[in-house]
């Protein structure tokens, strides 16, 4: 599904985000990526979005080699990959049923199934009450339940999320925690980006930790430190 | 199919709701496109009109007057006759005798003509009128008579109409050049209007992209919304010439300024010509502003 091969990822800056990552992702998995802050978490989501291209290496998503794929094709390599920020990113001035259509008027749904998968997306992320709400009348965790809608309203196979808990509370956050598992438990692919050691350490997932852009550690059911590593 | 007629209907409802959304600056983008085709519509009038005098003048200006003296014999008017008719230059040599010659410009006179009545002896030559393919060959036709016997005199104007030529020319290329940076100057004020509103929407921008919105579903908008711009400019300068225009004519017509109405392109003419073209170049201008603005703002 998620194949990084020999990735080194050089700012023009100078700094070294990524250096020399290779990883691989099946689908259905459910992975957390994990390290210090600076340590290239981003970096590597935003090489998945092509928001940024690779110095070196090459990236497969579904087997397409997506640092081959034209900048002008870059918008369906991101309907394939649902994404969730830290900071939601929705837009102010539309309610959160519009902010959800948004993302399907844009690969030009017909409306019936509009109609038919909000509904279905919101009742997954236990906001069926506040389709009408605008963005400015939700709590930070009902912010991000309406991102992830967003973000899986198409059927991604994958979704990713850059630190989706970092703005709130412990308890909101495993609201969004559960929400993520169960969406993953449909079958969708998770990479999830975080700081958050007891989200990781309770859910038991795949591990892959980074450090100053090297994957020092890559664990099944693994724990956001490393037991014997004391250095 | 159907998927993308969607896509399009979304990206014209967005261009609409835009257009409204930023009304208030937008209001600049339409005046300056009604400012310049305004202006572009007084050259129009300006070069139609012009054209209309050329015209007409080359016309009138296009033949040869041969002032016979009145004592001409008939074998000299003869030699003058086969001379002029026998070039291939000439299109045709009509006789005007004196009397003729006075009832025109009687005619001419109009209302006044009661002035002309009793002229006597009538102060007008008999004439052979000769009309040229082309005003060029004036000076070869002229040269080949000049030296028979029973000429008064040769008129003809090459010097006028040289002269209008190059004015109505100079005319058109100014004009033209008017128009050509007006039209920057409102594809730039465009483009900054644009350009505001695409900042002023950028974090909404960087969402679509993040959703997967191409750069075209992205930019579409904007350009409809300039074009909407562009066509409304277009639509008020459209109305303002064709009223301004047709209210000035029909004072100079009523005033009986008819000398110089009759070289004015008439107002409904005039219309008909200006609308598909204001309209174009405004929706022209519109468009090309916002591509303008957006051209580097949406670089991935
Ligand atoms: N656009 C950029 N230009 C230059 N350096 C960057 C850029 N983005 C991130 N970096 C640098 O790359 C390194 C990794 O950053 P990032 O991927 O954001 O880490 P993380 O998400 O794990 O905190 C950091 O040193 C950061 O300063
Ligand atoms: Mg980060």
């Amino acid at each position: 599904m998620i194949k990084f091969v020999d990735i080194t990822k050089e700012y023009k800056n100078g700094v070294i985000a990524l250096s020399k990552v290779n990883l691989s992702i099946a689908k259905g998995e459910f992975v957390f990526l994990v390290g210090p802050s600076g340590a290239g978490k981003s970096t590597l989501i935003k090489l998945l979005l092509k928001e940024e291209n690779p110095t070196h290496g090459r990236i497969y998503l579904h087997n397409t080699d997506i640092t081959k794929v034209k900048n002008r094709k870059i918008p369906f390599i991101r309907r394939n990959v649902g994404v969730v920020f830290q900071d939601f990113r929705l837009l102010p001035n539309k309610t959160v049923y519009e902010n959800i259509a948004f993302a399907m008027e844009i690969i030009g749904a017909h409306p019936k199934d509009i109609r038919r998968n909000i509904p279905m997306v919101l009742s997954m992320v236990n906001l069926s009450k506040k389709a009408y709400n605008y963005p400015n009348q939700l709590s930070g965790g009902e912010h991000q339940r309406v991102a992830i809608a967003r973000a899986i309203v198409n059927s991604p196979p994958v979704l990713i999320a850059d630190e989706p808990t970092g703005n709130l509370d412990p308890e909101t956050a495993w609201d969004i925690m559960k929400v993520l598992r169960d969406i993953n438990r449909r079958g969708t692919t998770v990479l999830m980006a975080t700081h958050a050691k007891d989200i990781v350490d309770v859910m038991k997932k795949r591990v892959i930790e980074i450090e100053k852009g090297e994957i020092v550690r890559d664990e099944e059911k693994g724990v956001y430190e490393h037991e014997i590593s004391n250095t | 199919m159907s998927m993308r007629f969607r896509i399009l209907k979304n990206i014209i409802k967005q261009g609409f709701q835009g257009m409204w959304r930023n009304k208030g600056m937008g209001l600049a983008s339409v005046t300056s496109i009604t400012a310049v085709l305004v202006i572009l519509g007084l050259i129009l009038i300006m070069i139609l009109s012009l054209n209309n005098v050329v015209i007409d003048t080359q016309a009138k200006f296009d033949e040869i007057q041969i002032f016979l003296q009145d004592d001409i014999t008939e074998e000299q008017f003869k030699r003058i006759e086969d001379e002029v008719k026998n070039r291939q230059e000439v299109l045709s040599a009509v006789y005007q005798s004196k009397e003729e010659a006075l009832e025109t410009w009687k005619e001419e006179w109009g209302d006044e003509g009661y002035l002309l009545e009793g002229l006597e002896p009538n102060p007008l030559p008999n004439t052979l009128i000769i009309k040229l393919r082309d005003i060029e060959y004036a000076d070869k036709v002229v040269d080949s008579i000049e030296g028979l016997q029973g000429i008064e005199e040769i008129q003809y104007n090459q010097d006028i109409i040289d002269k209008l030529v190059t004015f109505a020319n100079y005319a058109r290329a100014g004009g033209l050049v008017i128009v050509g940076i007006l039209l920057l100057v409102s594809i730039f004020i465009i483009s900054n209007t644009i350009k505001l509103t695409v900042t002023a929407r950028k974090r909404e921008i960087g969402i679509m992209k993040y959703v997967g919105a191409t750069n075209g579903y992205i930019r579409g908008p904007f350009i409809i919304e300039g074009l909407l711009f562009g066509v409304i400019g277009a639509i008020v300068s459209i109305l303002i010439v064709n009223f301004g225009y047709g209210y000035l004519f029909n004072i100079l017509n009523d005033r009986l300024y008819v000398l110089f109405t009759v070289y004015l392109i008439s107002p409904t003419t005039l219309i008909k010509d200006i609308s598909i073209i204001f309209i174009a170049i405004g929706a022209g201008i519109g468009a090309l502003g916002s591509l303008v603005s957006l051209k580097r703002f949406l670089n991935v």
